[in-house]
């Protein structure tokens, strides 16, 4: 963690999807950075993402297995609803059952250390 | 007035050292070998070098370098950033420095126990502190850990968006070790690949199996650069620089640039495709061969069309009529590349594109090669060039 990118992780801590919006010109960014890149403000503050989104692309990770994964592992780059895209991990879902432009939602997973990581699941998957 | 680097330049010698899984010597030990090797094969003496150019992820320094090969005065030393990303940055830094008068012979080199040392597709660790990795923790804890998975999700989103097969990665795969057959030094010498093989190989990262990877090896390779006029009257017939950039484009990540519009082309190889044809006044149908970097086969596909041998989409077209064969339109990787022969990190890519303007590769086509085309690092800050015949 960083001062550029600590308040998202304090967002996912309180289970929300932390977007970072300029205020200079309302642009939403992800990732974060100090200075957006149309206005050059420094100035920004956040807006919490709905959490719905589509899968833009995906990949399905075997080997090698790390541990404290479990494998295979569904990476998805999720397309928000506000416009920004996120990388994260698809949840409750078998690796044939994942595809291109399927709606996802974000739900938030606690690691056994307490530490939470917004991951999405499949739209209307319990 | 500006400078153009335009046939300024010249790569005079080449250098290398075996490969192998476990080299059993330093880095440093390594790096040296194979300058001395690259003197050698240039006619000058390692007491004639004043510039070197290395990786930022390179462990051998230029100063130790210098010391234990037994360098002269140095006036020109740098490095470069984002792992193969580097590798063409490393001529263009040389070539400006001799276009410039900073150095006369500046030797450019990457020194890796890639296989029995540090392992570049062991991917990232550690404490998250600079800019750099906290890029890397927006993917870490999901477990992205390693290049091909970050390869992966760009490939998967192209080959999906054009239907590109996993047929076609494999018609790559075989093409290179069809021609690192040939090559005593490549990983796949005298070990062919069947499609059936590589069908039924381990998946890494989806789309990607075991074959789609590239080769983790113990070497070293060094390239020596200086004025085209000086390269005419040393050892070997040079190698011209007729264009040689760094290219990185808005929106850029080191590979993971998944936030730009498209992630179905390569927007850093379409700028440094269209800077090194506008430096050379050459195009797509001067090119007679390619070193285009192979990290992973799904990245040349890519290329072809960042380059323009063909439109987008079309790169399948082209690698299933055998364009990257030694008989086809446009020969590619004929030591094997980082695939089939072994991965240093881009810089033995250039080293077989000078054997091919040698007329020296264990693989020549058959035609004339007046021109080759040499990438860097696909996914990350890179760069490219073209090797010209004298
Ligand atoms: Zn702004």
């Amino acid at each position: 963690m960083g001062l550029d990118n600590a308040w998202w992780w304090e967002m996912a801590a309180d289970d929300k999807l932390g977007i970072q919006r300029c205020q200079g010109c309302q642009t939403l960014r992800h990732p974060p950075r100090p200075m957006c890149g149309d206005c050059h403000s420094l100035e920004w503050d956040t807006v919490e993402a709905s959490g719905k989104g589509s899968i833009c692309s995906y990949t399905v990770l075997r080997h090698p297995q790390f541990p404290g994964y479990e494998y295979p592992l569904v990476i998805v780059l999720v397309d928000l609803e506000e416009g920004t895209r996120v990388t994260s991990q698809l949840v409750g879902c078998e690796p044939e059952d994942v595809d291109f432009g399927l709606q996802v939602e974000m739900l938030i997973q606690r690691d056994p250390d307490g530490f939470k990581l917004p991951v999405f699941k499949l739209a209307g998957n319990a | 007035m500006p400078i153009s680097l335009k046939d300024e330049a010249a790569i005079a010698g080449i250098g290398l050292t075996d490969f192998s899984k476990q080299s059993g010597v330093s880095e440093l030990s390594l790096a040296v070998q194979c300058i001395k090797s690259a003197c050698d094969d240039a006619g000058i003496s390692p007491g004639e070098i004043d510039g070197l150019v290395t990786y930022t992820l390179d462990s051998s320094d230029e100063v130790e370098v210098a010391r234990a090969v037994g360098a002269g005065d140095l006036s020109f030393f740098s490095q470069i950033n984002y792992g193969g990303g580097a590798a063409v940055g490393t001529i263009a830094q040389a070539a400006m420095a001799v276009a410039t008068g900073q150095a006369t012979n500046v030797v450019c080199y990457r020194a890796m126990n890639g296989r029995s040392g540090k392992r570049m597709g062991q991917g990232v660790s550690g404490d998250i502190s600079s800019s750099d990795l906290i890029h890397w923790s927006w993917y870490t804890p999901y477990g992205m850990l390693i290049p091909g998975s970050w390869i992966a999700m760009v490939a998967n989103k192209y080959m999906h968006r054009y239907g590109v097969t996993r047929e076609d990665l494999g018609r790559v795969a075989m093409s290179q070790r069809n021609h690192a057959l040939r090559n005593p030094r490549a990983y796949g010498y005298g070990k062919p690949l069947t499609m059936e093989q590589y069908l039924n190989s381990k998946q890494i990262a989806e789309p990607l199996c075991i074959y789609d990877f590239c080769q983790e090896t113990d070497g070293a390779c060094a390239i020596m650069v200086t004025s085209a006029e000086r390269a005419r009257d040393l050892k070997q017939k040079p190698a011209i620089i007729r264009a040689v950039t760094q290219a990185s484009s808005r929106g850029q990540e080191q590979m993971t640039s998944y936030y730009r519009d498209e992630l179905i082309s390569l927007p850093e190889m379409e700028l440094a495709a269209k800077r090194i044809y506008d430096m050379s006044g050459l195009g797509p149908n001067d090119i007679d061969a390619a070193c285009l970097y192979d990290a992973f086969t799904s990245e040349i596909i890519m290329q072809l069309e960042s380059f323009g041998f063909c439109g987008a989409g079309e790169g399948k077209y082209l690698v299933r009529e055998g364009a990257l064969d030694i008989d086809g339109r446009l020969p590619n990787n004929t030591h094997g590349g980082l695939i089939s022969e072994g991965y240093i990190h881009g810089m033995n890519n250039i080293a077989e594109g000078v054997r091919l303007i040698r007329c020296d590769s264990t693989s020549q086509p058959e035609k004339l090669v007046e021109h080759v085309l040499v990438s860097s690092g696909v996914g990350v800050p890179t760069g490219a060039m073209i090797l010209g015949r004298c």
